[in-house]
């Protein structure tokens, strides 16, 4: 018999929605990616880019464009609204309709005063930005063709919007389209569709058209300068580097082309712009791209979001330089309930709860035992209203389920006997709105991080479910909760926030008990121990901390942790760590997982030098000494992963190539030799 | 002067033309390749070969237009010489001496007066370590100077000529090696370097092949080993770098090359396929593909109007593949050599014209330019008498699976002029065919082929008209399979008459009627298998000859099935004359291969040569003259009626000419002969001088006396010959010091001693006569000049050239 039995999970089809849009705020470091379901994630790229903030989609909203002006940010879409986001309290704070069909591009200048968006009816409405909301300024002249694309001159003064065939300047003061006409891109047997333009400084605009070409023009006579054809398909996005000496340019074969503005000689002044180098780290269309001082950001129909650094920008072998592949949200969407052996599925529109397998029989290690019964899906819940789910939870013993989206909390009532859910009809009022929740291990009381930091704790039994209290930090204006970890003695409830603030309640004396001192780095995974009642925190930056709940500081062994560093094979890691869970046999033992592997930490064990390897388990097994920190890569990709009452580990696994196999075929390629 | 029937080795063409870039002048009327050790000018607009530049002792390593003067190249050699050329006269203006073996040569306008060579790293000569030198050239004017003022530039450089280039105007240096593009700013004197990784993920490779430098823009492509051409900017800083890479090619990237103008950048490889890529606009490119060989070179004329690709093949002339695996044939009607030429052809050589006819593709599948591909090759050739027919086999074997064979036949079409397809037989053995021949015999109505194979069997091919078939014509169907003790054939021949077929089976000659197919004798004569079978001819067709693996060359006579003479030598090649009863055997000898040419009926060679060539020689022909010639001296008489040609382990293909020949072609408008004062091989190079001057001597004063040791010592100093070569001049001059008044077989130019008039003839006696008496003399008088080693090996080399004469006299 090995360490665990394991119950590998293959019955998730998560499937991730494919990017459409980015914007990157290069002041706050973070980028916004719009996705096809009209989710909003926000990553912040000054934080190892974890994915800070998730607003759930809609029904009927499709983001086709975003826009920052300076925190704010801006989205707008087919359904031709232009809607503003509350980032603190992650949901749309308001939409404003256009009128003027669908939206297919929004763009602001740089002064951050106006807002252009660019409609079907082939008008350029300007929108004057408010404190708080934004109000319609004038139409510009009208165009025949819907208007694709749209770039404001940094001076904001001009503005460039590719339409249907041609490239049409206005002048952004008066609205009258400038005299002057580049382009008339049309070839003679099909329409081109200037998908993407660029307006640089020295009055250079940059094209991008369904006809694979990328072409320069001379933004002050209206010709044309250079055509590069980058691709047998579409060009279909544009991003242009702060210092306008880059490039890059995405097209339909999933590739990106950088272009550089070089001197032809070296001593020369007069520079061109001249094709450099073709990144392929997409299968699919890239639709959205950004170009930011030190990567190109990319991303597009095989949902992945590619950070590709620019090797002539950073310093060589620094995590900077790593190529980084963002495929799967930095959050968890399974529940387990450890007594009930269930698991909750969570996707935008629905949820699965699903009874996982049984097997008796006693193999060696590394056996795969028979199963004696199969996994049985037992419910698929749909959501209700228009709101797509942004979290849920089930309770340990399996009997509650709670979900949340923008608008409402719900929670059910499970009977097993007979399969019958239902819904828990009268819910306290404070409980509207829900960014995490939590059950406590006795399954009596849930726990939901409400607006400004604060949580709702609300008691549940047969026959009605009370509102007991609200727990708020000390500070006033707070970010709102991410994670919550309820102790399995119920006394402790630990609470993080994007501020990466960690508070630690009380729940007997129902009051904050500590915070833990603020580390630079978001945390991403924290739990209690059921023994010691220390807390264990890991950060968006790998490190990890064990504070004392009782010392109120941090325990020794975090010290010594600390004053060595960790290892750097732990830190070169890209994926944060997602899930803390404790070993009931050895309480020195504590089990992290992220996405792509599962490790155990023995707290008992010497830390690692700095110069040995970490090995998996594989190889550790003909080891005497075992390590420091273990790794196992036998899991391929592990979303979640939970530990069952009877000492085995559940693995929830998704791989990748199960997602590409679901995507729509890409763009047919010649490729050599087939 | 008398004209003399010496003969001489007389090289024809066929060595490696595209071991380096070729270069156009800068008027593009002329195009200058480095070929062995001299340097050939073509016409461009004729493409015929115009005169070669000949002066270099060893291989040329690059040509180079002198920046300052367009009509001027330079050229430098492994010889440690850079050479400057008047090419449109083909006139040797000055030698360099540098003192080290040279690889490449390199030169800008912007660096007047100076070169750039690459050359061994003296620190070690051990490791396989380049640097790039320059020198400056000293102003004088002198015949032959010595440059000896080097300073490194670049250490640490390929010795691939394509691996360093200069860029814009001389400004700047690029040069790769392995993984890492170096370049080096002369105003700077700054070098930066850009290393790429050994190997990315999907398996290519990144190492450099070759580089080229945009001539108005600072641009560098390179070529690498996974096919993909990287264009190099930005290379004035250090970490701001940046490439963009292009990928069309599927193999390494053998030469890029961007146009005069820098519009478009032309790369090639094994593909074939010459590739024009526009410079800016990459993703447009233009291709030439069927080009028939990989690509190993490509140069482009000032004028941009031309484009010049040298292929591996050596397709720019006489195209000698690097293995020939079919024996050197003369197609009967023609008269042109036929042999291996592009893959899975056969070419037709005009020898007489000294260009190539036509390419025969006999495989007739397109070839797949892929290194690794097992294709089928064509293996053995063979033309009847009359050149009617034309017998080809191919093979290809691959690893696992098992030979495939094909033996094709094809008749001769008078209409069309060339060979048609008549019968394809697949699979005609179970194994390898090792010989294959046609019945000779002129007047037989039914063609015979014999061929040989290792599975024991030896078949005869019989042209059958088909009876059941009315519209097609006759093909060729299997006439008998014989055997013989499960042995192996390993060769067959027809007699000249066609009445008796010999198959060898190991040390066993096998005589059957092919009438009757009955077995008629066996001949044998172990130990030792049996390499070569001839028939004699004419008035020798009585015997029958065969060599042996046991050093053994047997004459039997066929009427009395019994041994008539043999002798022992080591006979690689033996091939009969079918004009005349000669026969020519080459020996391989100490690493250098004799040639001997006897008659069958007599015992005593017509001619005999000592290392005509170094290395083996195994393809050989015996070309019919197309008119005769009117020799009378004895020991050319055997040329009267046909020349013989044959191919050195080199690919160089040489031939045997007289002097009359010769003077009659000097005389004719091409200048296919070289004049005397430029050599033949190494061993001219190294005695021309001397000789003539030595002459002039002993005419002046017909002193016999002379010591050899101040010319020796001259000849050492000047050349710094290897041993062997030395010894050959002791015993050379020493030959001639005592008066010997014939012509001493080792020469290889032409005396214009008046003595040699006096008899030329009986040399053969004269030189085998006194061979103790020889001994002891040369002992005597080369004595004070030798060390004890030199002594030895002199004795050494006598012992050589003498022992086989016993062994013939004996016998």
């Amino acid at each position: 018999m090995g360490e665990f039995k394991v119950h590998r999970v293959r019955f998730f089809d998560y499937m991730p929605s494919a990017i459409r849009a980015m914007a990157f705020n290069s002041r706050t470091e973070r980028l916004a990616v719009a996705r096809a379901d009209g989710a909003l994630e926000i990553f912040n790229f000054a934080d190892h880019y974890f994915q800070e903030k998730v607003i759930p989609g809609q029904d009927g909203r499709a983001v086709e464009a975003l826009c920052w002006v300076g925190q704010r940010l801006f989205s707008a879409g087919l359904n031709g609204e232009i809607t503003e986001y509350d980032l603190e309290n992650m949901r749309p704070r308001y939409t404003v309709e256009a009128y003027g069909g669908p939206i297919w591009t929004i763009s602001s200048n740089s002064q951050g005063t106006l807002l252009a968006v660019g409609c079907e009816d082939g008008t350029v409405k300007m929108f004057e930005l408010l404190d708080e909301r934004i109000r319609f300024q004038r139409n510009l002249e009208r165009q025949k063709g819907r208007i694709i694309s749209l770039s404001w001159h940094p001076s904001g003064t001009l503005i460039a919007a590719g339409m249907m065939d041609m490239i049409r300047i206005f002048d952004a003061e008066t609205g009258k389209e400038m005299q002057l006409d580049p382009g008339v891109i049309a070839s003679k047997s099909k329409e081109v569709v200037v998908w993407s333009i660029a307006f640089l400084s020295d009055h250079t605009i940059v094209s991008g058209d369904s006809a694979g070409k990328v072409q320069i023009w001379d933004g002050l006579t209206g010709t044309l300068v250079k055509t590069h054809l980058v691709t047998k398909w579409d060009v279909l996005a544009l991003a242009v580097s702060q210092d306008e000496s880059s490039l890059v340019a995405g097209t339909s074969e999933g590739t990106v082309v950088q272009f550089q503005f070089i001197a032809s000689t070296v001593d020369q002044q007069d520079k061109e712009w001249v094709r450099t180098r073709t990144f392929k780290n997409h299968s699919h269309d890239v639709r959205a791209l950004a170009h930011t001082e030190t990567a190109v950001v990319s991303g597009g129909m095989d949902t992945q979001l590619v950070v590709r650094p620019l090797l002539d920008k950073v310093e060589k072998n620094t995590q900077e330089s790593a190529l980084r592949k963002i495929a799967f949200p930095h959050r968890s969407l399974v529940c387990c309930a450890k007594k009930a052996g269930l698991l909750l599925f969570q996707f935008p529109d629905h949820l699965e709860l699903w009874r996982v397998g049984e097997s008796d029989g006693l193999g060696k290690p590394g056996d795969s035992l028979p199963v004696k019964r199969n996994p049985e899906k037992l419910i698929q819940l749909k959501r209700k209203g228009e709101d797509h789910i942004c979290c849920s939870a089930l309770s340990p013993c399996g009997g509650w389920l709670a979900y949340s989206t923008v608008s409402a909390v719900r929670l059910y009532r499970i009977q097993y006997n007979n399969i019958s859910i239902t819904k828990v009809s009268k819910l306290p009022k404070d409980l509207r709105s829900a960014h995490q929740l939590c059950f406590s291990s006795d399954s009596s009381k849930l726990f939901a991080s409400s607006s400004h930091s604060s949580v709702v704790i609300v008691s549940l039994n047969q026959l009605e479910c009370k509102h007991l209290h609200t727990l708020k930090p000390r500070s006033g204006e707070s970010r709102p909760v991410h994670l919550l970890f309820a102790s399995e003695d119920g006394k402790w409830l630990a609470a993080a926030n994007a501020d990466c603030e960690i508070h630690v309640y009380n729940l007997h004396k129902l009051k904050l008990h500590c915070t833990v001192p603020v580390h630079s780095s978001c945390p991403t995974a924290i739990a209690i121990h059921p023994v010691t009642s220390n807390l264990v925190v890991v950060h968006a930056d790998q490190q990890i901390f064990e504070y004392s709940l009782m010392q109120k500081e941090y325990t020794e062994w975090s010290r010594k942790l600390q004053k060595q560093g960790l290892h750097s094979l732990w830190l070169e890691r890209d994926t944060p760590v997602t899930h803390i869970s404790y070993s009931p046999k050895n309480p020195a033992h504590i089990f992290l997982h992220d996405m792509f592997m599962f490790c155990i930490i023995d707290q008992s064990l010497p830390l690692p030098e700095a110069k040995t390897m970490l090995y998996n388990q594989m190889t550790l097994r003909s080891l005497p000494e075992p390590e420091r920190i273990r790794h196992s890569h036998a899991f391929k990709i592990s979303l979640p992963l939970c530990l069952l009452e009877d000492h085995s580990l559940v693995v929830v696994e998704r791989p990748l190539l199960d997602i590409m196999s679901q995507l729509p075929a890409p763009v047919r390629q010649k490729k050599f030799a087939t | 002067m008398v004209e003399h029937g010496e003969i001489r080795v007389v090289h024809r063409g066929g060595s490696k033309l595209t071991s380096r870039d070729p270069v156009f002048s800068s008027d593009s009327r002329f195009l200058l390749c480095a070929s062995g050790e001299c340097v050939k000018v073509f016409s461009t607009s004729t493409e015929e070969c115009i005169h070669d530049l000949r002066g270099h002792t060893e291989l040329v390593t690059g040509v180079l237009l002198r920046p300052s003067n367009h009509l001027q190249v330079y050229s430098c050699s492994a010889d440690g010489t850079v050479r400057l050329w008047d090419f449109t006269d083909g006139i040797l203006i000055k030698t360099y001496v540098i003192g080290y073996p040279i690889y490449s040569i390199y030169a800008s306008a912007n660096h007047e007066g100076v070169i750039f060579l690459v050359t061994p790293a003296q620190s070690d000569k051990r490791s396989e370590m380049f640097q790039l030198v320059a020198v400056q050239l000293p102003q004088s004017g002198d015949q032959l100077v010595e440059a000896r003022e080097l300073s490194a530039v670049l250490s640490d450089v390929s010795s691939n000529p394509a691996a360093i280039v200069f860029g814009r105007g001389g400004e700047y240096i690029a040069s790769a090696n392995g993984l890492q593009l170096e370049v080096y700013f002369f105003k700077k004197q700054k070098a930066y370097r850009f290393p790429l990784k050994e190997d990315n993920k999907k398996g290519g490779k990144n190492t450099f092949m070759c580089v080229a430098c945009h001539p108005k823009d600072d641009c560098i492509a390179t070529g690498h080993e996974d096919g993909k051409i990287r264009l190099w900017r930005n290379f004035n800083h250090k970490k701001e770098y940046t490439y963009s890479t292009l990928h069309w090619h599927h193999s390494a990237v053998s030469s890029l090359c961007f146009t005069p103008e820098g519009t478009n950048l032309l790369s090639g490889g094994i593909e074939s396929v010459l590739v024009q890529w526009r410079y800016n606009q990459e993703s447009q490119r233009d291709f030439l593909p069927r080009l028939g060989a990989a690509i190993t070179h490509i140069a482009v004329s000032p004028d941009g109007a031309l484009f010049c690709t040298s292929h591996s093949d050596n397709s720019k002339e006489l195209t000698v593949d690097t293995v020939v695996r079919t024996d050197l044939m003369m197609d009967p009607r023609s008269k042109s050599l036929v042999l291996n030429g592009k893959p899975g052809h056969l070419q037709f050589y005009s020898l007489q014209r000294d260009k190539l006819l036509y390419n025969l593709d006999i495989v007739q599948q397109e070839y797949i330019h892929e290194s690794g591909l097992q294709q089928f090759e064509v293996v053995k050739a063979a033309f009847n008498a009359s050149g009617n027919w034309l017998a080809t086999v191919e093979e290809r074997k691959q690893k696992a699976a098992e030979l495939e064979l094909n033996l094709k036949l094809w008749a001769y079409d008078e209409q069309t002029q060339s060979f048609v397809l008549n019968t394809t037989i697949s699979a005609p053995h179970e194994a390898q065919i090792t010989a294959m021949c046609f019945c000779h015999a002129a007047d037989s109505q039914t063609t015979m082929l014999a061929s040989t194979s290792k599975d024991g069997h030896f078949k005869a091919w019989q042209l059958a008209a088909q009876a059941h078939t009315e519209d097609e014509g006759p093909s060729w169907s299997c006439d008998f399979v014989g055997a013989y003790h499960d042995l192996v054939p390993e060769c067959c021949c027809f007699s000249a008459d066609g009445s008796l077929l010999a198959v060898s089976f190991q040390e066993v000659v096998t005589v059957w009627s092919p009438a009757s197919w009955e077995l008629l004798t066996t001949l044998s004569q172990p130990p030792g298998a049996i390499r070569d079978l001839c028939f004699g001819r004419l008035s020798c067709s009585k015997y029958l000859l065969g060599t042996s693996a046991n050093n053994l060359l047997c004459c039997w006579n066929l009427l009395t099935c019994s041994l008539e003479w043999s002798t022992s030598m080591d006979v690689s090649l033996l091939l009969a004359d079918p004009l005349s009863e000669n026969m020519a055997a080459f020996c391989c000898q100490a690493g250098c291969t004799d040639l001997f040419v006897f008659k069958p009926s007599e015992p005593r060679p017509l001619f005999s040569r000592k290392e005509v060539c170094s290395g083996k020689v195994t393809r050989a022909v015996f070309a019919p003259r197309e008119e005769m010639l009117e020799s009378c001296e004895e020991s050319s008489q055997w040329l009267n009626h046909s020349q013989l040609y044959f191919l050195t382990q080199y690919m160089d293909l040489m031939t045997f000419t007289t002097k009359a020949e010769e003077d009659r072609l000097m005389a004719s408008s091409k200048q296919l002969v070289i004049d005397d004062s430029v050599a033949m091989t190494p061993f001219y190079l190294l005695l021309g001088k001397h000789r003539q001057q030595e002459n002039q001597d002993s005419l002046g004063g017909m002193s016999a006396e002379r010591t050899p040791l101040p010319q020796g010592s001259v000849a050492i100093r000047e050349v710094g010959s290897p041993a062997l070569f030395m010894l050959i001049y002791y015993f050379f001059s020493y030959m001639c010091s005592h008066g010997l008044r014939e012509e001493n077989k080792h020469t290889e130019e032409e005396m214009e001693s008046e003595k040699e008039e006096e008899d030329s003839e009986g040399e053969m006696e004269s030189s085998t006569r006194p061979k103790e008496s020889l001994e002891s003399e040369a002992t005597e008088s080369a004595a004070p000049a030798l060390t004890k080693a030199q002594a030895r090996e002199l004795r050494r080399v006598k012992k050589l050239d003498h022992s086989w004469l016993a062994g013939l006299l004996d016998s």
